[in-house]
């Protein structure tokens, strides 16, 4: 093949541990038509050898399913968040160059564990506090399910495929890890549970969880975390429905207070 | 007696579903997890989850699905427990709708149906083509709550190294290692349920996650555990190929008018719908399997001479696609480039699920009192074929079996984990922690992910869809000397912090010990069943293997053990698709 002696370039943020200073490292992979940032990681970690042709750790970072449904590879790729596993070298090269360099690293927006890995549990902890679940009485078997509309289900179903990859909270301006705000994934997650016939009997927990401190009104519509979703849920869409529940519910809380 | 716990590992379907059915009667549970729960691997699933409804007029009932499972895997699976799972089937779909997730809707509300292989009625309930991912979410959810409440603690990044077993042979516990501190410790449960699904990952290639190592399996397989039926390995027909793994494409592509094919003269050829008229594109996966090989590689007549063959849906209306395969749609797209909606997808079987795993009981408990199996990583429901969409339903199902299991024998133990010798524990920290320290000092030549590479070859070259006694005697040559070479590895990181390179050295030496059993399994089994196919021996033979293996661990590699199958319910028949299945005599 006519790329034989074609190498993928890549520059990684690394750091060892969660205090230690951040620090760059290069590495020249053997270019194969097909590939994506997990497989060039995958072939440095065969042969850690960095550009200066110093044998190193291999590079540490996340990665499960591979297809883009599990959200674990999640990594600033030339400053755009998004999974690693979809990021396809050849598309890259498309739009940047061919053997143009690739840079790698880890979200800004959460605590780096090492290298490429973050502490993502802040996203996990908030789905408790927004009560992100259907309040059934429990599992065993009773009987059939709520009838619910084909035309809700299509909507609600888009929003039920985040994946909590981070992707949005990275690209919101008022997501940080100084704020408390919850980010844009979880006020959607809202509108999911409140619109199933059996978590609506229980919406105005969730909506009391909105308006807390870190709530929807720290959304400041910068619009970011929209044209970031993988899932391509239109979260934009849901954060202005949500904050007109808040509303309506702030003031019916007011007046029959 | 001191307060109780039980612990579970795995957060996918099987682990949440026992935890969550733990937590509800109130004993607490230590959930251990590799990845945040969420994270596991059932989000791939893709097609749909097996019930027999019967909301399309068909008259389907949980006898048919029941026999359409045990007919669909070849009779190898034991069959009272395959009964039950089915005729829970119905109650477990309504449970997962009413804690809320998004299946998709007929005209009237209700849960849509659709058809999948081996199996003649509308049976599949399903969420777009991210079936798996919105139960597994669903489960999370419900899990959190309990976990909101204080029932569970979860214990994400940890990964199981081994079972604590007594003095007197019971399961106390388990030692367990975080992926990030590195921290080793004991875990103290009365009971210990494993939920840590298949092993795609010894075959390098596969449709599976890379935490489906099967590592925690061959763990407790050294520990005296034993694995059954591990060489009946499902590869799936329709998967991309890739260089980093094969990616699945639905069955339910199929299901919703998909059609394989290929060129034959000059002209597109439908074989499956050719050799197999009675249920055509959807046969059960091994058949098609087999058939896409036989056409590409011993007719080479693959795509533009490769191994590959069309799965094409561009017939089909886009909005149709969009909306009950959009997953799937995506991920073609956006791995291979093409448009599915427009251009038939090229697609090739791969490695996809292990019908064999640890050896239960009804109850799902192993050999070691106080051990349970759940999910993938056991072997009860599938015998030698598993039907697609009934992956999803074993996992859920095991995990409503196992769950209560685990907590009635927790109940009826005469002393508790905290009450138990403590020697127990502290040498088994010790056995882990020296372990350790061996992988942090090794500094051979061989590096881990290399040597994996080449397990995996080997693998798919010597244990795949077509096997013969001569590749298989060279396999478990090959792995007795990989055995060796994994005392020559060298740790490639040297950093004592979240070291992933430990992990997956120990991960591997587990993997050759699996891909040893599967090896000698597929070896010792001379006849040809379900997934597991024999040129040279090319009928099932039921006088002789009409019987359940049971891999033993030694040092000197595996011995098999066979077992009688309870066959109590369905007469074996002989399985075939080009005509319509029998009606099983028995049924009601």
């Amino acid at each position: 093949m006519a790329n034989d002696d074609k190498f993928i370039n890549i520059k990684v943020k690394r750091q060892d541990g969660p205090d230690a200073a951040p620090y760059w490292e290069e590495f020249n992979v053997p270019y194969k038509p097909n590939m994506n940032v997990v497989s060039v990681l995958m072939e440095v970690r065969k042969n850690p050898v960095n550009v200066q042709g110093k044998a190193v750790n291999p590079v540490v970072w996340e990665c499960n399913c591979l297809e883009e449904v599990c959200g674990a590879c999640t990594m600033l790729i030339n400053g755009v968040p998004r999974q690693s596993c979809a990021a396809l070298i050849d598309k890259i090269y498309e739009q940047t160059g061919f053997g143009k360099q690739i840079v790698l690293a880890p979200l800004t927006k959460f605590p780096v564990v090492r290298d490429l890995t973050i502490n993502r549990e802040r996203m996990f902890a908030n789905l408790i506090r927004v009560k992100a679940w259907v309040p059934v009485d429990g599992s065993w078997a009773i009987a059939r399910g709520p009838r619910f509309a084909d035309r809700e289900q299509r909507w609600a179903y888009i929003i039920s495929r985040c994946m909590t990859c981070g992707c949005c909270q990275e690209a919101c301006p008022n997501v940080s890890n100084k704020s408390k705000f919850i980010g844009p994934s979880h006020i959607a997650q809202v509108r999911l549970f409140n619109t199933h016939p059996i978590g609506e009997m229980h919406k105005e927990e969730r909506l009391d969880a909105l308006m807390y401190e870190g709530g929807i009104q720290e959304c400041g519509n910068a619009q970011n975390c929209r044209k970031v979703c993988p899932k391509e849920i239109p979260l934009t869409n849901h954060i202005a429905f949500m904050n007109k529940e808040t509303n309506k519910y702030a003031f019916r809380r007011w007046r029959y207070r | 007696m001191s307060k109780q716990k039980i612990i579970v590992v795995g957060g996918g379907l099987a682990g949440l579903m026992a935890t969550m059915r733990i937590a509800e009667k109130g004993m607490s549970v230590d959930l251990i997890s590799l990845v945040p729960v969420k994270r596991s691997h059932s989000v791939c699933a893709q097609g749909g989850i097996n019930a027999a409804l019967d909301t399309k007029g068909e008259n389907d009932t949980t006898w048919e699905h029941f026999d359409d499972t045990i007919y669909g895997g070849d009779f190898l699976a034991n069959q009272p427990p395959v009964k039950r799972m089915c005729e829970a089937a119905p109650g477990i779909i309504y449970t997962m709708d009413r804690m809320g997730v998004m299946f998709t809707r007929t005209a009237e509300g209700l849960l849509d149906l659709r058809n999948f292989g081996g199996q003649k009625n509308k049976r599949t309930a399903f969420a777009g083509a991210t079936t798996g991912a919105q139960l597994e979410y669903c489960c999370d959810e419900q899990v959190r709550k309990h976990e909101a409440a204080g029932l569970v603690t979860k214990y994400e990044g940890w990964e199981f190294l081994s079972a604590v077993i007594d003095g007197e042979g019971v399961c106390r516990g388990c030692i367990a290692q975080n992926l990030t501190t590195m921290e080793i410790r004991i875990f103290k449960g009365d009971a210990v349920i494993l939920a840590t699904g298949g092993g795609g990952m010894i075959y390098a290639k596969s449709t599976t996650s890379t935490i489906c190592t099967g590592t925690a399996a061959g763990s407790i397989f050294q520990q005296g555990a034993r694995l059954a039926n591990m060489e009946f390995i499902q590869i799936h027909p329709t998967a991309m190929l890739g260089d980093d793994k094969t990616r699945l494409m639905s069955e339910s592509a199929r299901g919703e008018g998909g059609r394989v094919w290929t060129y034959k003269d000059g002209k597109p050829w439908y074989f499956l719908e050719e050799m197999y008229p009675a249920y055509g594109n959807l046969v059960p996966r091994d058949i098609a399997s087999r058939a896409i090989h036989k056409v590409c590689v011993d007719m080479g007549l693959g795509i533009d001479g490769k191994n590959q063959v069309y799965l094409d849906l561009s017939h089909l209306p886009t909005d149709f696609l969009n909306r009950r395969l959009g997953g799937i749609m995506e991920i073609y797209e956006k791995f291979h480039g093409d448009d599915p909606r427009k251009v038939a997808m090229k697609i090739f079987p791969g490695i996809h699920y292990f019908m064999g795993g640890i050896h239960v009981d009804e109850d799902h408990q192993t050999c070691i009192p106080g051990l349970f199996a759940a999910g993938e990583c056991d072997y009860m429901y599938h015998g030698a074929n598993r039907l697609g969409a009934n992956s999803l339903l074993s996992a859920l199902y095991s995990g409503t079996v196992c769950g209560p299991a685990a907590l009635k024998y927790a109940k009826g133990l005469s002393k508790t984990a905290e009450d138990a010798d403590e020697k127990a524990f502290t040498d088994e920290l010790k056995k882990q922690e020296a372990f350790y320290e061996k992988l942090k000092k090794l500094n051979g030549t061989e590096n881990p992910y290399v040597l994996h590479q080449e397990l995996g070859e080997k693998m798919r070259a010597n244990v795949g869809i077509v096997r013969n006694n001569k590749d298989l005697t060279a396999n478990d040559q090959f792995i007795r000397e990989i055995k060796e070479r994994w005392e020559k590895i060298n740790m490639v990181d040297g950093h004592g912090f979240s070291n992933q390179t430990i992990f997956f050295a120990r991960d591997l030496k587990n993997m050759i010990e699996v891909a040893h059993a599967i090896t000698v399994g597929a070896l010792r089994r001379d006849e040809s069943r379900g997934s597991h196919y024999k040129p040279d021996f090319p009928d099932r033979i039921d006088e002789k293997f009409l019987k359940t293996s049971k891999s033993r661990w030694t040092p000197d590699g595996p011995e098999i053990e066979w077992e009688e199958v309870d066959i109590s319910l369905i007469k074996p028949r002989k399985r075939v698709y080009n005509v319509a299945k029998e009606v099983s005599a028995s049924g009601k």
